[in-house]
């Protein structure tokens, strides 16, 4: 029997009188690169923040074949790393220090973070190639560095599963493509489930392997991501019309950006 | 600063408070000669007095400034507000209520007396800490904004409640209750340090092993959660142990204030926000500052004492102002 990274059976998360998540089920494969989209308030983050055990709802999440309610804190967070949605806060720390909390799920009560670590540190700093930055402080880094920083720290924590909500937005196109690279070369080298929210239709559907999309806190669509950019998929999603043009390199459809008068 | 630069800094303080704790007590209304404890003249009345009333004392203020800068730290740590003090989540007028209805109602108030004050303020934190716990376990968890406001709320119904026992309580038991509220250090012998001692010890140690833990919390707790810390319970264990804590400190000593908000903050503008270093630093920096303010508290107008609160405030909100132009505030953010 295969054992799936991610596997949801009627869950479900309410908040006040509604549904936020209601009945969702679906199975993510280890080493899939899954981009989960649909319109603001659709219950992406909170399906994010339910997989990682902030959150708690009714039904079941397995993660790698054993139910999150099973797991111990430290045990779950050996399995999935989380980069939440940026909101400008800022952490009084310096990079190297950022990081190396990242290792905390390693360490007993009486540990410190040892020398072993710091040499990961360097090797993750390097591998985004933002060697200098070590000793930097959190608080003085632009959006696109602070990214970089947030998802090679949830790197360095050596999970199987990696959950992203909207990694690259208010990034600049540079940054976005940075970015966008080193999380499908860890994908593709380490294989590294990802399963990252977008609002980006086009850059879902050039990195996924498949995409997964909500409305009204329920699945719509869950398939191959070129097939997320078909007029009937679009408007079921997000209801309007869409110019599709197809892209030239890797012959799928993408979302032209309307023009406004 | 480096990490040698932070550790010297915490062998700096470290060095500093030893210095203090034996050097102050020679100071006060009349200064002790150090030959008085050199030569050991026993049958001199300085000796005396330098080991059985000023030594504790220094002690006991030592105590009582690290308690109440290591809790406020905390406090700052997890509700990640740096307008927290270890009094917000209402222990101190808990601690005020117990000690207020003893003096008012209660018998004997001198020699044994006094003892039952200590044992109803000890009584009336606990119960200010039950009252916030059943709160929350009702609410059904933790969340740091709803365990604030419910600490204000708290605060405010005791504050009314002792306000109410002092309305109608006469004229000579609300000047004891109000000289109980200022804070005092005073005692005679070990008895008062011995019995905060084990709070102190036993409390610092926790709080310095658990840094990596207040460090995750200052992420926020989704990230604490997701690098796998339980934020409850965590909030939990630390709230209660704090709660111990500050209210062994209050019961024997009154409300000392002040110094619970801006020891730790002083500290973190010295050596950044890193509770492995932070910790250290605050319960040093703390005690070595209460000592100094009750040196001053003693010697500004003798023979007479100022209550130690007065000096805790005066001298350190212009060290903070200071610091806080010279270094800036981009080191302390929440």
């Amino acid at each position: 029997m295969e054992t799936f990274a991610i596997e949801l059976k009627k869950f479900s998360y309410s908040f006040g009188n509604g549904y936020v998540l209601d009945s969702l089920a679906f199975k993510i494969k280890a080493g899939e690169y899954v981009s989960v989209v649909g319109p603001n308030g659709s219950g992406k983050t909170t399906l994010l923040k339910n997989i990682v055990g902030i959150l708690k709802g009714s039904g079941s999440i397995n993660v790698l074949g054993r139910d999150i309610v099973h797991y111990s804190r430290r045990d779950l967070a050996k399995n999935i790393a989380y980069v939440p949605q940026s909101d400008g806060r800022s952490y009084p720390f310096q990079v190297r220090e950022f990081i190396l909390m990242s290792k905390y799920p390693y360490l007993n009560p009486f540990s410190r973070y040892g020398s072993r670590y710091e040499l990961e540190v360097e090797r993750a700093l390097e591998s985004v190639h933002m060697t200098g930055f070590k000793t930097r402080f959190m608080n003085m880094l632009s959006s696109g560095e602070r990214q970089k920083i947030m998802i090679c720290a949830s790197l360095v924590q050596n999970a199987k599963i990696l959950l992203l909500d909207e990694p690259t937005t208010f990034l600049d196109p540079k940054h976005e493509e940075e970015i966008n690279s080193i999380l499908k070369k860890y994908n593709r080298e380490k294989k590294i489930t990802i399963f990252a929210v977008s609002h980006n239709i086009n850059s879902a559907v050039l990195l996924s392997d498949r995409i997964l999309s909500l409305k009204n806190g329920r699945v719509v669509y869950c398939g191959e991501a070129r097939g997320f950019t078909e007029q009937s998929v679009l408007r079921s999603v997000y209801e309007k019309e869409f110019k599709l043009f197809d892209h030239p390199e890797k012959g799928v459809k993408m979302v032209l950006p309307e023009a406004v008068d | 600063m480096s990490e040698r630069n932070k550790k010297s800094v915490i062998i700096a303080l470290l060095i500093a408070s030893i210095a203090a704790l034996f050097v102050v007590p020679l100071l006060g209304i009349s200064d002790i000669p150090i030959k008085v404890l050199l030569e050991r003249s026993v049958e001199d009345k300085n000796y005396s007095i330098y080991w059985n009333i000023r030594l504790p004392r220094a002690l006991l203020a030592f105590m009582v400034g690290a308690i109440l800068s290591l809790c406020g730290m905390v406090y700052q740590a997890i509700f990640r507000n740096p307008l927290t003090t270890p009094f917000t989540l209402g222990i101190s007028s808990g601690a005020a209520f117990g000690a207020v209805a003893f003096i008012i109602f209660g018998s004997e108030i001198a020699f044994l007396g006094l003892a039952k004050t200590y044992l109803s303020a000890f009584l009336g934190a606990i119960l200010s800490v039950l009252l916030l716990y059943l709160l929350m376990r009702i609410k059904g968890g933790f969340s740091t904004f709803i365990m604030l406001l419910a600490g204000v709320a708290i605060n405010f119904i005791f504050s009314s409640l002792i306000l109410f026992l002092q309305y109608i309580a006469d004229y000579t038991k609300v000047f004891h209750t109000y000289r109980w509220l200022m804070g005092n250090l005073g005692t005679y012998g070990f008895e008062k340090t011995a019995t905060l001692f084990p709070f102190f010890i036993i409390g610092s140690f926790v709080i310095l092993v658990f840094n990596k833990e207040l460090n995750l919390m200052l992420l926020g707790e989704d990230l604490a959660v997701s690098r796998g810390l339980d934020t409850d319970r965590f909030k939990l264990f630390m709230f209660l142990l704090c709660s111990v804590m500050v209210g062994a400190s209050v019961s024997l000593c009154g409300i000392i204030g002040f110094v619970g908000m801006v020891a730790p903050h002083i500290s973190r503008l010295i050596i950044g926000s890193n509770h492995r270093y932070l910790a250290p630093a605050s319960l040093l920096f703390g005690g070595c500052f209460m000592v100094i303010c009750d040196l001053i508290s003693r010697k500004i107008v003798p023979p007479s004492e100022i209550p130690i609160g007065i000096i805790t405030a005066l001298l350190g909100g212009p060290l903070f102002i200071w610091l806080l132009i010279r270094r800036g505030s981009n080191m302390m953010s929440f």
